[in-house]
């Protein structure tokens, strides 16, 4: 292939395509084979079996490798602004191009963002990281050598820990661990664009330099789906923590998976990479295909290569002589007489972190009382909401239900079933952001009091909702007033109006009075739509059982 | 008035003796008659024009920006100067003009220096001899004064003066020339091994490598970053300390540069010596040394001791292992530095476009010389994953061992380590070229070179005249940042041997000034 390499001028169109996914065994977007069963997941700890040949049983093993973009108004060394989707070659310094004699100035803001996220991960934060430089030749990276931390990162030896439910059962939550490896500051690449019709590369530096952390995980996992939920956790707190926005489809968060399969009792298998994979919904499919894919070649008599690490064998590496040690301090070790502006203080940071995504979950689960998983729900949807909007603390929907619960007198296990079924439904319905909601938490507090009241019945609640959804700016009692959807507190006219159902359906009346106690709903039922809801369903039955048993 | 020094012309600018714009077309008038030298890469006449017709509204108004403003300088071709062309004598930058200025050009400008030009090197600083670049080798003027005609021509079978001309050493060979035969008041060079001193000595003026971290990197094309430092290159020690206090200081865009503030210092009139404890290793007394720096070497001790200092013998056991430590750090750095030319952002592309990697080969091949793609070829070798232990791990702790030396002579109460700078005078040009560049470097820089290792300040003072009429300079070592010290000692040295002033014709046609510094004494 005849390859001429320019830069691409600003504007230029195209579907960007990274060359180095030719290097993974399986490539990203590869076609998934329709109606292959995904390996089960073995959340119990199981073993895998090898589909009918197999008698032995299998133990898969997943790792991962996570490139954060760090969230930073400029690059990992230079003063280049970090911007998704500008026009290319746009956000491109000296350094960044790496026109000769410039040098890497470490950003402060990084640094701080892997100590948070080390933190956050249970790290151990060393005081002293170094930085090296990783060679290889690639269009995309201007100097010939990637800056990153190959010998001492910035943080070492922690842990996450995720939770996963059981055959997709909400209620049988499971929680596990992984062990962190390391977080290591690096630059990220610039992008190559292959236009094959011209036989061309063309090359954007907007992404080169900016700052990356790379989060090595332990082969701790065992499945698609664990290794789903370890990410799904660590996009979480990396969005609390506002150290990354993690937007996987921005490329802000990429996961390598390293995958093996072994007998019990065995030394791991060949371990293969399946790498930038760019969604958590892919990244479960992706690893447990690898997991059968293996499995089957194993079955077969076949074996594993691994064509990625041959590859990358060859890498040299070097200490970035440019770049003094990177220096932390704590409380302790601070000098008196340094500049507080030039120094990164460990504990003052600490002190300083947001609850972490498990803190928040037990908070609302013990001071609320809602289940675990309903805790699950509010803040996993948080994080689907800030991949939409990119705006990593803005209120989300944990806070939207605190502020309902503040103004209702409902009991806020009641108030959890009105916002993970109805407000979540139409948000997602509509592809809304919780802050875009035309429902405010003050206006559905509002409706919840008149409800709880018993000034409505719920289906009128209901119908006031859907009036609401309209966003017209009228109050839930305006609604009801408008509607007549008020409860009809006039109890002689209630007991006309049953005794005008039962007068009107005779054969379920013979039925009732027979013992089919079940055909009492449907006049129920009949009531409630003679009075448009406007019925106390409670009040009704009582009603009816007086009128049939005299 | 060219054959004056920087701060003996500024004294003249200021008094209106002479304008910015005489002085510069005087320097440009030189640089054209001495254009054989082959000192100039580019000359910028037209910009160092205007920049002097600046300087001459400011000291109109009494308003210069201050030493500097008006005088001509040069700078070596390896630092970066915007709009003006950087080549690092080199294929692959032929043509390549820089966006920005280095940190040094920037604060030479920023104080109304007058840049005249771009001065030749060997391709990316690679070499000893200033022979090595895609430009030519530079000619070392003293070739072409009376004390060498005099004293050597007669002795050659040839009278040919093509055959006899000496290299000015390297490789900042092009700065050294330009100040040895006045074409500026000062010029920058690069000192990674011995770059600025090693041809400070054969051209006969003050070289001053100052400690790692006290002047910015920024903007210098890199060979070793971990132990190159932007070097001085004046006629006279004072001058260099004027130039040190305009350039050192921190620079945000050099991490490497020390936070704490540099205070610009004078020397005293009458440096006292007397007090100081100086330290001669008795390594620097290596194979191939000629007798006559040796002697000159056991002189200039004999002056200190006279006056009054301790003189001590002192070790520094792990210098022998310094050129093949160097080899290893070196090599190693290049190849990674050298990784970023490959024809895609900016410099030489070739025109081979087979495929990406073959557009790579050929760019490389094209654009660098063998002495470059030998460096690379080592130093990829040795930062393989199988032999980076073996080989760079052990070369560093090597250097460290090298430095740990210097930091316990110091320690033992030594303040200043007085050494040859190089081994012998100038060789002719094709004496020199008889050996490859790898060979020339290592017998060159053995003297310099574990100064660069440690990071310690050093300096080459013009010493002598050899036999054959070519100048031998002495190098003082000092301690870290001590630079006042090293400075105050090396201009004590300066004021005993009295140095002979170059004698060239150009320059006297030229210099209708009064000859501010005649001496007739001489030290031999």
């Amino acid at each position: 292939m005849a390859a001429v390499l320019a830069m691409v001028a600003r504007g230029c169109g195209g579907v960007w395509r990274r060359l180095r996914q030719r290097c993974a065994v399986r490539p990203g977007s590869g076609p998934f084979p329709r109606g292959e069963r995904a390996v089960a997941c073995n959340a119990r700890g199981g073993m895998m079996s090898a589909g009918k040949s197999g008698l032995t049983p299998w133990i898969p093993v997943v790792g991962l490798e996570i490139h954060a973009q760090i969230s930073s108004n400029s690059k990992l060394f230079s003063g280049s602004q970090v911007q998704f989707a500008a026009p290319p070659n746009s956000l491109v310094s000296f350094f960044d191009a790496s026109l000769p004699g410039t040098l890497p100035v470490l950003n402060r803001r990084c640094v701080e963002a892997a100590v948070m996220t080390g933190l956050a991960l249970n790290c151990h934060i060393n005081k002293k990281s170094l930085f090296d430089r990783k060679h290889y030749f690639y269009a995309d990276l201007p100097a010939g050598y990637q800056i990153t931390q190959q010998r001492v990162p910035i943080a070492v030896n922690g842990s996450l820990s995720y939770s996963l439910c059981i055959d997709n059962k909400m209620s049988q939550m499971v929680t596990k661990t992984v062990r962190i490896k390391q977080i290591q500051l690096e630059q990220d690449s610039g992008k190559s664009l292959h236009d094959d019709a011209r036989s061309q590369t063309l090359v954007d530096l907007n992404r080169a330099g900016v700052g990356l952390m790379e989060l090595v995980m332990e082969p701790d996992m065992c499945c698609g789906e664990e290794a789903a939920a370890a990410v799904r956790e660590l996009q979480l707190i990396l969005q609390t923590l506002g150290s990354s926005q993690a937007v996987m489809a921005e490329g802000q968060l990429r996961v390598d998976a390293n995958v093996s399969v072994h007998h019990p009792g065995e030394p791991y298998g060949v371990r293969t990479e399946v790498k930038n994979i760019n969604s958590i919904r892919f990244l479960a499919k992706a690893v447990d295909y690898e997991i059968q894919r293996q499995i089957e070649e194993l079955g077969n008599g076949g074996t594993i290569s691994n064509e990625t690490r041959a590859f990358d064998s060859k890498l040299g590496f070097m200490p970035e002589p440019n770049l003094p040690p990177l220096i932390l301090y704590d409380a302790k070790s601070l000098p008196a007489n340094m500049n507080h502006q030039q120094v990164i203080n460990i504990d003052w940071i600490r002190e300083r972190l947001p609850d972490l995504p498990s803190v928040k979950r037990e908070k609302l689960v013990e001071q609320y009382g809602i289940l675990p998983e309903h805790s699950f729900t509010l803040l996993v949807w948080q994080q689907d909401q800030n991949c939409n909007s990119r705006h990593s603390n803005e209120d989300g929907l944990p806070e939207f239900f605190e502020n309902v619960v503040k103004q209702t007198q409902m009991k806020p296990k009641k108030v959890i079933g009105w916002i993970l079924n109805d407000l979540l439904s139409y948000l997602k319905q509509h592809s809304l952001t919780v802050k875009e909601s035309p429902v405010s938490s003050f206006l559905l507090a509002d409706l919840l009091n008149l409800l709880e009241k018993k000034e409505i019945s719920s289906t009128a609640a209901k119908q006031v909702l859907a009036e609401l959804w309209k966003g017209k700016g009228k109050t839930p009692l305006e609604t009801v007033k408008e509607q007549k959807l008020e409860l009809l507190q006039d109890q002689k006219e209630l007991e006309q109006i049953c005794q005008a159902v039962i007068d009107g359906q005779e054969n379920e009346v013979m039925a009732i009075k027979a013992g089919n106690q079940k055909v009492l709903n449907k006049l129920i039922g009949l009531v409630q739509k003679k009075t448009q809801g406007r019925s106390n369903p409670v009040l009704v039955k009582q009603l009816l059982e007086k009128k049939l048993s005299e | 008035m060219l054959r004056s020094s920087l701060r003996q012309v500024s004294a003249a600018l200021k008094e209106g003796r002479v304008t910015p714009t005489e002085l510069c077309q005087r320097c440009l008038a030189l640089i054209k008659s001495t254009k054989f030298l082959n000192a100039y890469i580019t000359v910028t006449e037209e910009t160092a024009l205007k920049q002097a017709e600046e300087s001459e509204k400011r000291r109109k108004r009494g308003q210069p920006l201050g030493i500097l403003d008006g005088i001509p300088i040069a700078v070596k071709d390896n630092f970066n100067t915007a709009g003006i062309e950087t080549t690092c004598a080199s294929n692959m930058l032929k043509g390549y003009i820089s966006p920005y200025n280095a940190t040094v050009v920037q604060k030479l400008l920023d104080q109304g220096a007058v840049l005249l030009g771009k001065t030749n090197l060997d391709e990316f600083a690679m070499g000893s001899g200033s022979t090595d670049g895609v430009f030519g080798p530079v000619r070392n003027p003293w070739s072409y004064s009376k004390q060498y005609k005099e004293k050597s021509v007669p002795k050659s079978h040839s009278e040919d003066e093509e055959y006899n001309w000496v290299i000015t050493g390297g490789s900042s060979g092009g700065s050294a020339a330009a100040v040895s035969s006045f074409t500026c008041f000062a010029a920058l060079g690069s000192d990674t091994g011995g770059s600025t001193r090693n041809p400070a000595a054969h051209c006969g003026v003050v070289g001053l490598k100052p400690t790692y971290g006290l002047i910015s990197r920024h903007g210098l094309i890199p060979l070793v970053n971990s132990m190159d430092v932007p070097g001085i290159l004046t006629r006279c020690v004072d001058d260099a300390a004027v130039l040190l206090g305009s350039l050192a200081g921190h620079d945000p865009k050099d991490s490497t540069t020390i936070q704490d503030d540099f205070k610009p210092f004078e020397l005293p009139d009458l440096p006292d010596v007397s007090k100081l404890s100086i330290g001669i290793p008795k390594e620097y007394h290596a194979p191939g040394l000629s007798s006559e720096i040796l002697s000159l070497w056991s002189k200039a001790a004999d002056l200190f001791k006279n006056a009054g200092a301790k003189v001590v013998e002192v070790s520094l056991p792990h210098t022998r292992y310094s050129i093949v430590c160097y080899h290893v750090l070196c090599t190693a750095e290049v190849a990674s530095n050298m990784a970023r030319f490959d024809g895609l952002e900016y410099g030489h592309r070739s025109d081979v476009k087979d495929s990406t990697e073959s557009m790579y080969a050929a760019t490389r091949r094209e654009g660098f010389n063998d002495v470059v793609r030998g460096r690379i070829l080592s130093g990829n070798y040795f930062l393989l994953k199988q032999n980076y232990e073996k080989y760079f791990v052990k070369a560093q702790k090597v250097r460290r061992l090298i430095a740990n030396d210097f930091g316990k002579v110091f320690g033992s109460g030594v303040d200043i380590l007085l050494t040859p700078t190089t081994l012998s005078d100038a060789v002719p040009y094709t004496e020199f070229i008889q050996e490859d560049n790898r060979t020339r470097s290592a017998q060159d820089d053995i003297l310099t070179q574990a100064a660069n290792m440690a990071g310690l300040p050093a300096i080459n003072v013009p010493t002598a005249l050899s036999e054959r009429g070519l100048p031998v300079g002495l190098q003082f070592i000092g301690r870290s940042f001590q630079e006042k010290q090293l400075l105050t000692v090396a201009k004590w040295f300066e004021k005993q041997v009295q140095f002979p002033v170059i004698q060239l014709e150009e320059a006297e046609r030229h210099d209708n000034g009064v000859f501010q510094h005649q001496k007739s004494a001489s030290f031999s």
